[in-house]
């Protein structure tokens, strides 16, 4: 919220540095995110007065001697159509910073710095300047719209600072306000809770004025929807007179970037900013039927607004209507049909309390966001618009654009707007804090802030005002104290009445941390993806229409349609990863992901969705292959102690000869494969790249398996290579299997040539195993072992028509 | 053998032979090899000198004995020193072959790098895991009541205007805060409850300095005589195990609807000791987390009596940290698992 500090010091007298207000306004809770001075951009530009003032022979150009105070009297040249001896213009000094203008003269385009200069022969020994050029339009200063020089006034004084004079020289405040606070959304607002920083005197804004006789017979308000307008007050203006509004005024609004418009808007414009009340004038002469009815519009009503757009409205949304029609969007925007014309002679003012959440919802509803709307949104309060109501008479009576009547309609079901009762134990508000503040500062602050504290023993009553909604309990009055005591008394402690608990990660914790440090030492990055993708994620991965990953939650509101779907495989953003990093030149790599997918139930969700925790890999280069990724998904099952059992399967992005299926105790937990060529072409992907995925949730119940010991063998083992021909139909798993049931000395199966050639046959290959016999309580002698493998080739040969290699 | 002398000269003869033989040798093999025949007990020169004890009269006996010693102690010691000395040039000799240039690149075994994130994660539950905290983990899809409701935020309050919230239906939406777990844990248990909730969040924001996704720290302490002052002790232990130990915390008024009071806090900036820099934009403070004291209407909500117990919580953005201590100028790196990214961050 933007706060010029001269309309501040308005309600509060300031007797410190900017810096230092921003300080205080810092450590109470409103952080300055922006301050600037008016005039920032402008420097070394004083009062000049012209002395001598020649026309230069066939030129627009005037050559002039101007006084510049201490600086001299120095030749300029000007081309304004309005120098003239005597008369008083800002005057740049060489080196001064002033605004280049435009050929229009009044567009800024920038900030130039003034140098010496040469004009048809002239030397120039600085510039005379309009208003435009030092910052100023018509609105911030009367007569600084002028195309040509700035006239000021007579009795200023040559060689003064312009920007005092001029007012470059006030300073804005951005002050960020917290939505506990709404009654800050306001000028008057900020100076409250100055005054109680500060420690200095509030002033009011004045608030008198003075009804006529005049009434407006048989005009009445209907509030048909007190649930979300619980005050309405209308008061009926005439004889108004239609003009712009005094210099005072229209500089204000245009400090904060309001166009001042007429004397009778602006007064509305400058009360939502003074006070934080929205407030609305109504021609009165549009008003059919003597009447305003606060209600919920209908459905497919329609409504123009003063931007001149056309809204379809629904139940939702809040209408001021007249005997007839609605004429103004509860809140957000009046209607163009009763709008504040030149023409305009009678108006009714419009002051009320919409509940915060209906114009919000509306607000956003309808894509129409106001200055009103927002500060609605945030919650306005009944003493405010009271107080607006008068302010706004006040301010009628004082630019005597219109005659206050009589006829006020105030039609209320919302809360007093007498301070309520609040009390507290004193020590209570210590015991939030942990320190005790002397309770001569508490009811010093909490006067501070109009609470009129009183203290007996260890109560503390106070009368909360109206205004301040959010006052409810000890730790709220708690907070009031702290952040105006200060912060910095907070001494640390340590919890020194707390109970000792135990901490740290707990088993599935721990257990994940194992997985990814286990698979980060077998040279594979983490990487995080995010829990949304796209629902060409989808496609990317080829799944049917009917997949059960189709299924996924929808985000109905999403950013775009590439962040839109809650992911139900991790698969297509690891394929991505991989692609990204291919496309920036890193031709090997291993990365891998924990995260959720999410399975939803039904939908639209009725139940929490199963988040399931999965575990994604992605490898790619020239030195993977299906196997390298096999080891990583290995490197899982080792730290888990688990084994993996793999069986060749097919599905839609996987190479359909390079994939498998995982299996864990007869459990289907994932899968691992070679990304399939069409996708790898797709996506423009440089090399081989390998995804494995595998359900962390469905090993969970695998991590508390303990390691057992198994002591050293008593006795050598002894090994035998065995190398075996069979159908190239015949996986190395299942020969595996055969040979690692075949025997209960057997410690250990492993394979370590494989050979195909034309000499075993095309159909054939040889497989070589290294199978280890590990002896129990005796030695096992070379004739027992002899009849194990006896015993294994006759039942490869049997089932599978294996046999030895000759 | 008649007499000494013969014997002498014999052994000398013999002592004669081996030296001469010595030279010729030219290695540590053929040194044993020679060594080996030399002491051979049957045919060696020097072994064998033993077997011709029974041809020896008796009065000659001790001395032949003694001589023979002394012979074969002669050659043993004349044998190590060559063969010392032959070892000692082969091995001069291997060393210099095997010379390499020290300065070549090395052969490093290949290992992956967590997450920044986890790093962060694991050091905040290191901390608060030391202090009794236990890690709870929400889930990432929330009710509108865990969310919002509960957590002192009804649906006309404004402050859900202060996230943009991404809706799954009616009644689910995507945490904005792990603020959520808070309820889901008070609700479970009684005090003494002390836990972190760490877990991604989601919020509708989306440009250079906000990513739609990104990671919160929650914590919660409830037991009997919990303070602002507690808040503060342990925010400045956190702060100085992580950003060092010269760290501090400032305490700021904010909001936030489920603590009151609610303070921002911010460290001392931890690049230039608070002198001012562009890491803390000239301030010497850097804003870190949010915090307070947990409102009662909380508590009560989660039927915890208010007048026993009292707690606070304060919520950690997980990235920020990691974006400050590791100095990543991007949010988005962190999401886009680029390898040139990861792998630049170690434990």
């Amino acid at each position: 919220m933007l706060v010029p500090l001269s309309w501040l010091k308005d309600y509060v007298d300031i007797d410190v540095t900017v810096d230092e207000l921003e300080e205080k306004l810092f450590s109470c809770g409103f952080e300055v995110e922006e301050k600037y001075e008016a005039g920032h951009d402008i420097s070394k530009v004083v009062v000049g007065l012209v002395k001598e003032c020649e026309a230069i022979p066939d030129t627009h150009l005037h050559l002039c001697k101007v006084d510049a105070g201490e600086a001299g009297v120095l030749q300029i040249c000007c081309g304004a159509d309005n120098v003239k001896e005597g008369g008083k213009y800002p005057l740049a000094l060489i080196g001064a910073t002033v605004y280049a203008t435009a050929k229009d003269h009044k567009t800024v385009e920038g900030v130039m710095t003034i140098g010496q200069g040469k004009l048809r022969g002239y030397d120039s020994y600085g510039m005379l300047c309009s208003g435009v050029e030092i910052g100023l339009t018509e609105d911030l200063y009367e007569g600084a719209g002028y195309n040509g020089l700035l006239e000021l006034p007579k009795e200023c004084k040559v060689g003064e600072d312009i920007k005092p004079l001029v007012g470059l020289d006030d300073w804005i405040f951005d002050i960020a306000i917290t939505a506990n606070r709404p009654d800050c959304q306001s000028i008057f607002g900020i100076a409250r809770e100055v005054a109680a920083v500060l420690g200095s005197e509030l002033h009011e804004p004045a608030l008198d004025y003075t009804e006529t006789e005049v009434k407006k017979e048989g005009f009445k308000v209907t509030v048909e929807a007190p649930d979300v307008c619980p005050r309405y007050i209308g008061h009926y203006v005439y004889d108004v007179k239609i003009e712009k509004s005094p210099a005072w005024m229209r500089r204000r609004l245009a400090l904060i970037g309001q166009t001042p418009i007429s004397n009778l808007v602006d007064i509305t414009n400058y009360i939502l900013h003074e006070l934080g009340q929205p407030m609305h004038a109504f021609d009165y002469a549009y008003l059919e039927g003597d009447q305003i009815n606060v209600r919920r519009a209908h459905s497919e009503e329609k409504i123009v607004t003063l931007d001149e757009k056309e809204l379809t409205l629904n139940e939702n949304n809040l209408v001021i209507c007249d005997g007839v029609k609605p004429v103004a969007l509860a809140g957000i925007m009046g209607g163009l049909n009763s709008e504040i014309l030149d023409s305009t002679n009678e108006v009714l003012f419009e002051a009320a309390k919409f509940a915060r959440d209906n114009i919000r919802k509306s607000s956003r509803a309808l894509g129409k966001v106001s200055d009103s709307s927002a500060r609605y949104s945030k919650g306005v309060d009944e003493y405010t618009t009271v107080m607006a109501m008068k302010r706004a008479l006040h301010l009628v009576e004082e630019l005597s654009c219109g005659k206050i009547s009589a006829t006020e309609v105030d039609v209320n079901t919302g809360n007093s707007i007498e301070p309520s009762l609040l009390k507290v134990s004193l020590d209570r508000v210590n015991s939030v804090l942990g320190i005790t503040v002397p309770a001569n500062d508490i009811v010093r602050i909490l006067k501070g802030l109009n609470f009129d504290p009183e203290v007996s023993g260890d109560e503390l009553t106070l009368k909360v005002p109206a205004y301040r909604e959010d006052m409810e309990s000890y730790q709220d009055v708690a907070e009031e104290v702290i952040r105006m005591y200060g912060y910095e008394h907070i001494i640390p402690a340590f919890m020194p009445t707390a109970k000792v608990t135990l901490g740290g990660f707990d088993l599935f914790q721990r257990t994940e941390l194992k997985i990814k440090r286990a698979l980060c030492a077998a040279g594979a990055s983490e990487g995080v993806h995010y829990s949304f993708f796209s629902p060409a994620s989808l496609d990317l991965i080829r799944l049917p229409i009917d997949a059960p990953q189709r299924k996924a939650i929808k985000i109905l509101n999403p950013i775009n349609e590439d962040l839109s779907l809650m992911r139900t495989t991790l698969a297509p953003q690891m394929i991505q990863a991989m692609q990204r990093n291919q496309k920036k030149g890193i031709l090997s790599g291993r990365i891998f992901e924990v995260g959720n997918i999410f399975i939803p139930g039904e939908l639209p969700l009725q139940n929490y969705p199963k988040e399931l925790e999965t575990v994604c890999i992605g490898c790619f280069g020239e030195d993977e292959d299906f196997y390298s990724v096999k080891g990583l998904t290995e490197v899982i099952a080792d730290t888990l102690n688990i084994k993996f059992e793999y069986e060749a399967f097919e599905n839609t992005f996987l190479h359909p000869y390079r994939a498998a299926k995982i299996i864990c105790e007869g459990e289907e937990i994932g899968y691992l494969g070679q990304v399939r060529y069409e996708i790898i072409d797709e996506l423009d992907m440089r090399v081989d790249s390998f995804v494995a995925q595998i359900s962390l949730d469905k090993l969970k119940k695998y991590y508390d398996k303990q390691q057992t010991f198994i002591p050293l063998p008593k006795f050598n083992e002894e090994k035998r290579d065995l190398c075996f021909v069979m159908s190239k139909k015949i996986t190395c798993g299942q020969v595996e299997k055969v040979i690692r049931n075949s025997c209960e000395y057997i410690t250990g199966v492993e394979l370590f040539d494989v050979y195909e050639g034309i000499q075993l046959g095309l159909d054939k290959r040889s497989m070589a195993f290294t199978v280890t016999y590990t002896p129990k309580e005796e030695e096992l002698k070379a004739e027992v072992i002899d009849g194990f493998v006896g015993d294994l080739l006759e039942e490869l040969k049997e089932k599978y028509n294996i046999v030895l290699r000759s | 053998m008649a007499d000494l002398n013969e014997l002498s000269e014999k052994l000398n003869g013999i002592r004669k032979e081996i030296k001469t033989e010595l030279e010729k040798l030219e290695s540590s093999k053929s040194v044993f090899e020679y060594k080996k025949t030399i002491f051979d007990s049957k045919t060696g020169k020097v072994g064998s000198l033993m077997r011709e004890m029974g041809k020896i009269p008796n009065d000659m006996k001790a001395e032949y004995g003694k001589r023979v010693n002394e012979i074969k102690t002669w050659a043993q010691d004349l044998f190590d020193e060559m063969d010392e000395k032959f070892k000692a040039e082969e091995m001069r000799l291997r060393y210099e072959s095997e010379q390499i240039d020290v300065t070549m690149p090395s052969i490093k075994p290949k290992h992956g790098y967590l997450h920044p994130n986890t790093l962060i994660r694991n050091q905040i539950v290191d901390i608060f895991g030391s202090m009794g905290f236990e890690i709870y983990e929400g889930s990432e899809i929330e009710t509108d009541y865990y969310n919002f409701t509960a957590l002192n935020t009804p649906d006309d309050h404004p402050a859900r205007d202060m996230q943009d919230t991404f809706y799954l239906s009616d009644k689910f939406l995507l945490r904005t805060q792990t603020s959520a777990g808070q309820i889901h844990v008070m609700e479970a248990k009684q005090p003494p409850i002390k836990i972190i909730s760490p877990g991604k969040v989601f919020r509708s924001d989306d440009d250079a300095t906000h990513s739609p996704m990104f990671s919160q720290m929650e914590g919660l302490v409830v037991d009997k005589g919990i303070t602002l002052c507690d808040l503060k002790g342990m925010l400045d232990v956190f702060v100085q195990k992580i950003f060092g130990e010269g760290t501090s915390t400032r305490l700021r008024p904010s909001y936030f609807p489920f603590t009151e009071p609610s303070v921002e806090v911010d460290v001392s900036c931890f690049q230039c000791q608070g002198k001012g820099c562009k890491l803390c934009k000239g301030t010497g403070w850097i804003e870190v987390l949010g915090a307070g004291v947990v409102n009662k209407k909380v508590l009560e909500g989660c039927g915890i009596d208010s007048d026993v117990y009292s707690g606070f919580a304060f919520g950690i953005g997980i990235e920020r940290i990691a974006m400050l201590k590791y100095g990543i100028n991007n949010i988005k790196h962190l999401f886009e698992s680029d390898l040139r990214v990861l792998e630049q961050i170690n434990e």
